[in-house]
């Protein structure tokens, strides 16, 4: 039991991102209300980008730019201990993730007014009812 | 010549820029612009090919930066074959699509072509890219703009359509990215190439296992296999004419074209036929996809409709024909991916010539429309032909591939299920030239007598394109034994 515990305490990073992921996947299958699916769909984004950004970090290491390189040349000087830096590319790789999630979500929001405008509600029962009225 | 590579992606994304800005010019010019970006893609794409052909493999470093740390462009045989299907369909579509464009979307039109361009942008970035992360990025930018097309569609249906597409396309895309985020914390490298050298050593991990489904799950559900594809029959259908025209054909089989690359380049072959034990699983799924593809096609009242079953059943194919794990299989599945789009293009446009009568999809809305519009039907039998998979035209040599894998692997089911399902498309095919041929028109005999022997043919700028296609298809069906001669062999081995 107690190793149980301590394996998910180590690497509970994962343990929330999975638990965040969840989440998010349950709004959008569960939830009746467009919007609250498109909450649910950014929850879900989230969850990844936490993911990538908790792996690229390291125990007591700092921003990975090289200390006290001021003045120095001589390429010996400049070895550099990778454990001191944090990993910067999940970061950068979150930077064009962020941005494509944003861009999801306007255009689902921009979706979503469309949807609205066409038949006054935004809850997907109401919806499905319209269309089968529609279509008799 | 060295950045052709680059050039693939760069023209049809300036001509994106400047025709957007042409719609606040002038709207005359985005139509132009968009047919130079596009022949610029095409044109140099070609010449890529031509150039892999006769020296093998090229890669090209963005900022010069080298491959495990750059990104690179990587383009080989396979690439380069499915980038040329993806600029000439992207291109013929826009030629024959223009009139369609103009009724459909008057106001709308200068928003619809840097969309388009934006989209084949996209798709070819996502071909020809060798870098995982950045195949995530091309993939949302062709998926956004996919979603925004599909939503220029029908009024009443085509938002909520886009919307569903958008829910379960967004947890592909994620899937796809968390997958990669598995195989980057193992490797430390985001290079298809890099990644498929450093696996080898890490081949019983669990991280990769869990990877590897990750990233495959994602792409099915992009490309819509079967238990996954429920977003992609209201989608093709609601979207506008033009733009369903391109999705339907290059989406799906731009996502088959991952598959494969992730199978062969990063995962490598003896990976996934022979240390993970589900290559008889995912047979077995893709038999279910073909058969079940196959029924709903039977039950649709839409020509389109049916066509986007049709799509879901020929993903089954490709699908199964990759995992069967012999080379027949997959010159099969990869030499399907160019029939295919053919076919489904060929379709496609035949379909909406008949939309131009303004008569709606319905099956029996199609009655007399063989004296209406014979030139039209002509193409579409012979697009239905392929689809059968009838000898002279090029679905037959796919599917004799994909039989002879089959009997090569002993997978007798997947055997049992291409047999089945080409018989239910003879079915579904033969039902539409019944109604059409042979069904008297419904409305009244006055009407029948005033237009019924009168030819309605579709504009010529929409039919020239539709016969290139179905010669097209004959074309490729004689020469298919070259394309897989100089082609897909030569990648296979």
């Amino acid at each position: 039991m107690h190793e149980f515990f301590m394996e998910i305490v180590d690497k509970y990073n994962y343990w929330l991102y999975i638990i965040l992921m969840m989440i998010g996947l349950y709004a959008m299958i569960v939830k009746n209300n467009l919007i609250k699916k498109l909450v649910g769909m950014n929850i879900f984004q989230t969850a990844i980008i936490l993911f990538y950004i908790s792996i690229g970090y390291k125990e007591d290491a700092t921003l990975p730019i090289i200390v006290n390189a001021h003045g120095v040349h001589s390429p010996e000087e400049l070895a550099i201990n990778t454990a001191e830096y944090i990993n910067p590319l999940p970061h950068v790789l979150m930077l064009t993730a962020i941005v494509v999630s944003v861009a999801t979500l306007g255009v689902a929001l921009a979706l979503s007014v469309k949807v609205y405008q066409q038949y006054k509600t935004l809850e997907e029962d109401e919806i499905r009812m319209r269309i089968r009225e529609s279509s008799l | 010549m060295s950045a052709y590579p680059a050039l693939v992606i760069t023209i049809p994304l300036l001509a994106t820029f400047v025709g957007t800005g042409c719609y606040w010019l002038n709207r005359k010019l985005c139509y132009p612009v968009a047919l130079l970006g596009l022949a610029g893609s095409l044109y140099t794409s070609v010449c890529l090919l031509i150039k892999v052909m006769a020296k093998g493999s090229i890669g090209h470093y963005h900022a010069g930066w080298t491959p495990p740390w750059g990104i690179e462009y990587r383009v080989d045989l396979l690439n380069s074959f499915v980038l040329v299907i993806i600029g000439s369909v992207a291109l013929i579509n826009l030629v024959a699509s223009y009139l369609n464009i103009e009724q459909e979307m008057s106001e709308k039109s200068g928003i619809f072509y840097p969309l388009y361009l934006l989209f084949v942008t996209g798709l070819s970035g996502v071909v020809i890219t060798g870098d995982l992360f950045n195949l995530y990025v091309l993939l949302e930018v062709t998926s956004l703009s996919a979603y925004a097309l599909i939503a220029m569609g029908s009024k009443d249906r085509a938002p909520l359509a886009s919307l569903n597409y958008v829910f379960i396309g967004v947890i592909g895309a994620s899937f796809f990215l968390l997958g990669t985020g598995y195989l980057y914390i193992m490797t430390g490298s985001l290079n298809m190439v890099n990644v498929g050298a450093l696996l080898p050593e890490l081949y019983s991990s669990q991280a990769i296992l869990v990877g590897f489904v990750f990233c495959i799950i994602g792409v099915w559900i992009k490309m819509a296999f079967f238990p996954l594809h429920v977003w992609l029959p209201n989608a093709y259908t609601y979207a506008p004419i033009a733009a369903s025209r391109v999705i339907a054909p290059l989406m799906t089989k731009a996502m088959v074209y991952v598959m494969i690359r992730l199978m062969l380049t990063v995962f490598r072959p003896e990976y996934i036929y022979a240390v993970l034990d589900l290559q008889n699983v995912i047979v077995w799924l893709s038999c279910l996809a073909i058969v079940a593809g196959a029924v709903m096609a039977l039950a649709q009242k839409n020509v389109m409709k049916m066509l986007t079953y049709i799509i879901v059943s020929e993903i089954g194919y490709m699908v199964g024909g990759a995992w069967l794990g012999n080379q027949a299989g997959m010159t099969g599945s990869v030499l399907h991916i160019l029939n295919d789009a053919l076919m489904t293009f060929c379709l496609f446009l035949a379909v909406g010539n008949i939309g131009v009568l303004g008569k709606g999809f319905r099956l029996d809305s199609l009655q007399g429309i063989f004296q209406k519009m014979p030139v039209t039907m002509a193409c579409f039998v012979l697009g239905g032909l392929s689809i059968i998979g009838v000898p002279p035209t090029c679905g037959f040599f796919s599917k004799w591939y994909l039989l002879n894998g089959a009997i090569q692997a002993g997978h007798y089911a997947f055997l049992v299920a291409l047999l089945l399902s080409s018989l239910v498309n003879v079915i579904l095919f033969f039902r539409i030239f019944e109604i059409g041929f042979f069904e008297p028109m419904s409305h009244g005999h006055t009407y029948a007598h005033q237009s019924g022997g009168a030819i309605q043919e579709a504009p010529i700028s929409m039919l020239v394109p539709l016969i290139l296609v179905s010669f097209g298809l004959l074309v490729v069906g004689l020469y298919s034994g070259l394309i897989v001669q100089q082609i897909i062999v030569p990648f296979l081995t």
